[in-house]
């Protein structure tokens, strides 16, 4: 799973329907793997971002480069996209678990592939 | 010969060996690519635009190569832990996820620029489980849907209808949830070849602008 995808991911227990985003990322391996940039692609995720939970995100994953503002030019500027694309299509959780800050329900991850399944009696 | 669906739940019937068959079965596979590439061509998104793309019952990745040859991102998910190894196995290069459509996705609203899915919609009527109710399963999937889709965006399903009852149960639930759309039945006239797509429409787009 990519960071993008996780980005856009929030707990779906019944019931569970506020604060319960971002899902937090722990004991995650995180593996880099090049992709093709693109930066119409980027400009058309850029108003789906919730920017802000992206950089605490990166930041409780050691990862420093986002300025913690959106810079107010970033559908144009290259250096920004640039980082984005490594950080967002490059940079894939392998495995871990994601932990909802609401209920605190638990989705592991493993070979990248988040389990969404929930019990019964959470659906 | 009986349906896939009545014979077991899909963990089950495309479990290890079955997914395996499935995914290397290239007559199989150039169908399923087919109807994957007329389900994008009915997404119709504007030429050359790069979307973020849902595929649901993604299996082994076959219909996200369509997606990814088009251009777009795609996030997949299946209830078949077996059919997302082949996928891995394949190097699928979407993002997947396990999950059952019945239990509703979790994506944040406005997420996603379509949404496709292929020979998939006619389990979600199965109750494979006493506790499955197929309608209140429907109900859920396509409520969670509709609000992860941006306004304008479509979902296309090619399934294959058991009978009216279940095409009039799917469409209901549906539109209940706020979908528009309906049936587009390709190759009407030949039994083999026919082929269904249920088109829904998530609401329309703002000031006929796309929404960012
Ligand atoms: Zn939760």
């Amino acid at each position: 799973m990519r960071l993008i995808t996780h980005n856009m991911l929030q707990c779906h227990v019944r019931g569970c329907n506020a604060n319960n985003f971002p899902l937090e990322l722990q004991e995650v391996v995180l593996e880099q793997e090049e992709a093709e940039m693109n930066e119409d692609f980027l400009r058309n995720m850029l108003g789906k971002l919730e920017y802000d939970a992206l950089v605490a995100t990166c930041h409780k994953l050691d990862i420093n480069d986002l300025p913690v503002t959106l810079p107010e030019d970033a559908q144009y500027n290259e250096e920004f996209l640039q980082i984005l694309h490594r950080i967002i299509l490059e940079t894939h959780v392998k495995s871990g678990k994601m932990v909802c800050p609401n209920c605190n329900h638990t989705y592991s991850i493993r070979d990248g592939i988040p389990n969404m399944l929930l019990a019964e009696h959470e659906v | 010969m009986s349906r896939p669906e009545h014979q077991a739940p899909p963990e089950i019937v495309y479990g290890g060996e079955e997914a395996a068959k499935y995914a290397g079965n290239s007559r199989i596979a150039a169908i399923q690519a087919e109807m994957a590439s007329r389900a994008v061509e009915l997404l119709n998104l504007p030429e050359g635009y790069p979307g973020y793309i849902l595929d649901v019952g993604c299996g082994s990745g076959l219909s996200g190569e369509v997606l990814e040859e088009e251009g777009h991102v795609w996030v997949g998910f299946d209830i078949s832990p077996a059919m997302l190894e082949v996928a891995l196995e394949q190097e699928a290069t979407g993002d997947l996820f396990l999950q059952d459509a019945g239990q509703g996705i979790a994506f944040r609203p406005g997420t996603f620029d379509g949404c496709i899915s292929i020979s998939v919609l006619q389990w979600l009527c199965n109750a494979d489980k006493t506790s499955h109710h197929p309608k209140a399963r429907l109900t859920r999937f396509f409520s969670t849907l509709y609000s992860a889709l941006r306004r304008g965006a479509r979902a296309i399903f090619q399934f294959y209808p058991e009978n009216d009852d279940q095409i009039q149960l799917i469409m209901g639930c549906a539109v209940r949830c706020g979908f528009e759309g309906g049936l587009v039945v390709d190759y009407p006239n030949s039994k083999k070849a026919k082929k269904f797509y249920l088109c829904l429409f998530a609401g329309h787009e703002v000031n006929g602008v796309k929404q960012q």
